[in-house]
């Protein structure tokens, strides 16, 4: 009897780990900063620690994601600018004054960062809500709603602008543009994408159910946008019930800008605030209305 | 000839029971492994024709692993396993055709409603549309949810889901009933309730197979039970035996508080038959609690709190792995 | 428990009647339940890109050299091809990113073989659904060109079941492919080999725009088999080469089917 009862407080000895564990210095170690600075800190810097959140959270994507940012200037360059820009240079020779892949170049650079916010704002902003609920951790914390909006945003600003740099980085190297003020580009494609994307995640985030919406999105937003906003060819070449799609479309508004810092494509000066003004305008209603979509659906 | 006809009858039955008793399920040094990691470790069991077993044992025992080689919706590494006589590997679909398999994790199918559920499910058996919808409404009746017939999965509540799951693993009238954690996310009541059912299905000759981590599940619902740890089998019995076997009548339960539990145990020395200390009490087995506890309020020990209980399957487990079921 | 054995046996019959079948009345079920425009949109991203390229486009590009050296419209030109790509993006999304979802977060696969379905009927369930879907798209999409009067010929009526061919090598060989996928991370690089396909499989240009060893190495790609047949059909020239297109897709389905057959239990039972 004496064996077993050596024996059994052997087994548990195993057990016994818990034991080392200091709880008074769990519960209070004079280390942490006061409750007070750390609402403090929140208050001023949640846009931030969100931000890092969810670009911790894209590290695991980062190798596609590097791949794409890399291999989708190069193939569009290739197939468009210089393969279809065959086409064309047999057909009209220039377009806008230049020649074809000069012409398309800063609209693919626009248009493409276009389509990836199309993706980081409709999917992972549900999930944020729905699927994995990734928004109710921060949302327990010092953070506010409008900062965890703002905080996916500025993590999804962050990943375009490395990738319009990449991009112009290599529009570079294929003469598709010149050193120079074209690095405006950069800025104008992020401009674009927040353009369309703070009003999608806005959506996204006010969307209940399995979002299927998205395709909808995808087919008959994204797609018109990418096809039928001057990329390929200007605007006023296609028929004039066409034509307000442009204008609708920050495709349009940035791609045009961007030709401008490219190339120097001449427009009338209203025309380039037109641009920047529908291109601010609308990142800043979608910003306030994801604010408001946010602040609803973690609060209730 | 009167007192010879009963025994003559005796004679021919004797065959026809023993051809009852075949094992609907065996397997031998049946084997799982990913790689260097052991699944199940070469375990041997049989299930008998309408008996309900058990596989008890802490999540990632092998138990659910196990229950995917009885469907052949995984592969063996190893060994030999049999269900109703066939190898579930080649002739999976065979052999499902005989069983009902409630998964451990809800797998309804999202994109139809709740009754198409029962029905499509029905369906991938063979079975007809005709009998599809008076199974269905039965089934629907069965999991409580005839209102919620026309709505959408995604709808239903995680209690709704479960029972519309169980329901679903019913459609093909099977003879034997693959449960993985069945009662899960189940609060007390809606436990009870399925427990009942289960009784009931038992007792019109349902073989069930259950794994569950729940001791009380276990004693509440198998006739016989192997206890798993590790891909291997600790133990194999009833839930009587086993307590006898490896566990006192009763458990007294003392809790000292944090600092204390280890350091009090010398002073326990040769009260009860085995002490076991846990981070947070100290168990004391005995036939007699109450006389332990005497003993303990002799010695002036003082625990904060104290409970006697009878033995269960809990302390069965402890035992045998040194381990708690539940971390 | 007799009389309950004797009902019993109804289902214990070897392979009872559960089949395909009943995997396509669940596809079929799905559609119905849905909002019938999630299936009707699947039909105008080829119809938005022959508007924009076709129209616009043409304006810059002109008169494209087509089958046989006939000097034809631009959108003429990339009309067969987008069939084609529409037909292949369709089934290949089908076969890969929605079977991997079924399989990783819907778990719709892991419920259906816990029935007496095996592998083999869910694999070709779920392909004869994506060339369903196929079908409709290529018949719609048909009818848009006859609109459009892009169509010249009877030869065009064999797109539809060309596009449907095309569709089931890709279904095929897509399926064989997420069999060795485990990580969505890995259904991304999926996307690196789609997106150069379609722009450099003589889709919006004729291939003579590359060095020759560049062309050489398109005419291994399927989908310049695929745009080359179509493009064929739509003018109704037919030479040997028709013929080769076909049996690179025959051959391309039989090697897929093979692959995912192999691949089954890799699939379906991890």
């Amino acid at each position: 009897m004496t064996d077993e009862t050596g024996s059994a407080r052997e087994q548990t000895v195993v057990g016994h780990h818990h034991d080392d564990l200091d709880t008074t210095t769990l519960a209070y170690s004079g280390q942490a900063p006061s409750h007070a600075v750390m609402a403090q800190r929140a208050h001023r810097f949640g846009t931030w620690y969100h931000a890092e959140a969810v670009l911790r959270s894209m590290r695991a994507f980062i190798v596609p994601g590097l791949l794409n940012a890399v291999g989708q200037p190069l193939l569009y360059i290739i197939a468009m600018g210089l393969g279809l820009g065959a086409l064309v240079g047999n057909g009209v020779g220039t377009v806008d004054g230049v020649d074809y892949l000069t012409f398309v170049t800063p609209a693919l650079l626009v248009s493409t960062v276009v389509m990836s916010v199309s993706g980081e704002m409709t999917y992972p902003v549900m999930a944020g809500f729905k699927w994995m609920r990734t928004y109710y951790g921060p949302a327990a914390t010092g953070l506010r709603p409008a900062q965890i909006a703002a905080g996916h945003l500025l993590a999804v600003v962050i990943r375009f602008v490395v990738q319009c740099t990449i991009f112009w980085v290599i529009a570079v190297a294929f003469g598709a543009t010149s050193l120079g003020w074209s690095v405006l580009m950069v800025p104008i494609g992020v401009l674009a994408a927040t353009a369309f994307g703070a009003p999608l995640q806005a959506y996204a985030a006010s969307l209940e159910g399995e979002g299927f919406q998205f395709s909808f999105v995808q087919r008959f937003i994204v797609m018109p946008m990418f096809l039928f906003s001057g990329t390929f060819f200007p605007l006023a070449v296609m028929p004039v019930y066409l034509q307000w799609i442009g204008w609708l479309s920050p495709v349009w508004h940035g791609t045009q800008l961007a030709r401008l810092v490219s190339y120097g494509a001449s427009g009338p000066g209203w025309l380039i605030a037109v641009h920047v003004l529908v291109l601010v305008a609308a990142t800043l209603a979608g910003v306030m209305w994801a604010r408001r979509v946010y602040t609803r659906r973690l609060t209730s | 000839m009167g007192d010879l006809s009963p025994g003559s009858r005796d004679v021919e039955l004797t065959p026809v029971t023993e051809s009852v008793v075949e094992p609907v399920i065996s397997a031998r040094e049946l084997r799982k492994t990913y790689g260097d990691f052991v699944a199940v470790d070469g375990i041997d069991f049989e299930v008998r024709p309408g008996e309900s077993f058990g596989l008890l044992g802490p999540n990632g025992a092998g138990k659910s692993t196990t229950m995917r080689m009885i469907g052949g919706t995984l592969d063996r590494t190893g060994g030999d396993l049999a269900v109703l006589g066939m190898d579930p590997g080649p002739q999976g679909p065979t052999v499902r055709a005989h069983l009902g398999v409630i998964p451990q994790q809800d797998n309804l199918d999202e994109e139809l409603r709740v009754r198409e559920n029962l029905i499509m499910y029905g369906r991938y058996f063979g079975l007809s549309r005709s009998f599809l919808a008076a199974k269905a409404d039965e089934l629907l009746a069965f999991a409580q949810l005839e209102a919620k017939a026309k709505e959408k999965v995604q709808s239903l509540s995680g209690g709704m889901k479960r029972r519309l799951t169980i329901a679903r693993g019913l459609v093909n009238e099977p003879k034997i009933l693959l449960l993985d954690e069945p009662t899960t996310g189940l609060d007390p009541q809606a436990r009870h309730v399925l427990w009942d059912r289960l009784f009931r299905l038992k007792e019109a000759g349902t073989t069930l197979v259950v794994t569950t981590h729940f001791m009380d599940e276990a004693e509440q619902l198998c006739d016989r039970l192997i206890v798993v740890d590790h891909g291997r089998i600790m133990a194999e019995g009833s839930p009587r035996e086993l307590i006898r076997t490896y566990s006192t009548r009763e458990v007294v339960e003392l809790r000292f508080g944090s600092a204390r539990n280890a350091t009090v145990v010398a002073e326990l020395d040769g009260v009860g038959s085995r002490i076991e200390v846990l981070p947070d009490r100290v168990l004391v087995y005995a036939d007699d609690g109450e006389a332990c506890l005497e003993e303990v309020a002799r010695r002036g020990l003082a625990p904060v709190t104290s409970l006697v209980r009878r033995s269960s399957l809990e302390d069965v487990f402890l035992r045998l792995t040194g381990r708690s079921l539940i971390d | 428990m007799s009389v309950r054995e004797q009902q019993r046996p109804v289902l214990a019959e070897p392979g009872a009647r559960s089949s395909v079948i009943s995997v396509l009345e669940r596809g079929f079920s799905v559609i119905r339940n849905q909002n019938w425009m999630i299936l009707v949109s699947g039909f105008f991203e080829p119809v938005f890109y022959l508007l924009a390229m076709g129209v616009g486009m043409g304006m810059l590009v002109g008169e494209v050299s087509g089958p046989g050296g006939r000097e034809i419209t631009y959108a003429a030109f990339i009309a067969p091809a987008l069939l084609a790509t529409s037909a292949m993006n369709g089934a290949f999304y089908d076969s890969t990113w929605n079977v991997f979802f079924k399989l990783r977060f819907a778990k719709l696969y892991e419920a259906m073989l816990q029935t007496s379905l095996s592998p083999w009927n869910v694999a070709l369930g779920e392909i004869l659904m994506a060339l369903f879907r196929g079908f409709l798209y290529a018949l719609g999409f048909l009818g848009v060109l006859a609109v459009m009067g892009l169509v010249t010929s009877w030869w065009a009526l064999a797109m539809v079941p060309v596009a449907v061919l095309i569709a089931f090598g890709f279904a095929a060989l897509g399926m064989g492919v997420t069999s060795f996928l485990t990580r969505f991370q890995q259904m991304d690089l999926l996307n690196f080999v789609m997106l150069p396909m379609f722009l450099f499989s003589a889709t919006l240009y004729p291939i003579t725009v590359y060095p020759e060893a560049v062309q050489w190495l398109v005419m291994v790609l399927p989908l310049w088999h695929a745009v080359e047949l179509m493009r064929q059909l739509s003018v109704g020239y037919l030479t040997w080469a028709t013929l080769v297109h076909v049996g690179y897709f025959v051959a391309m389905t039989a090697a897929g089917l093979w692959l995912t057959t192999t691949r089954l239990r890799a699939l379906f039972l991890r």
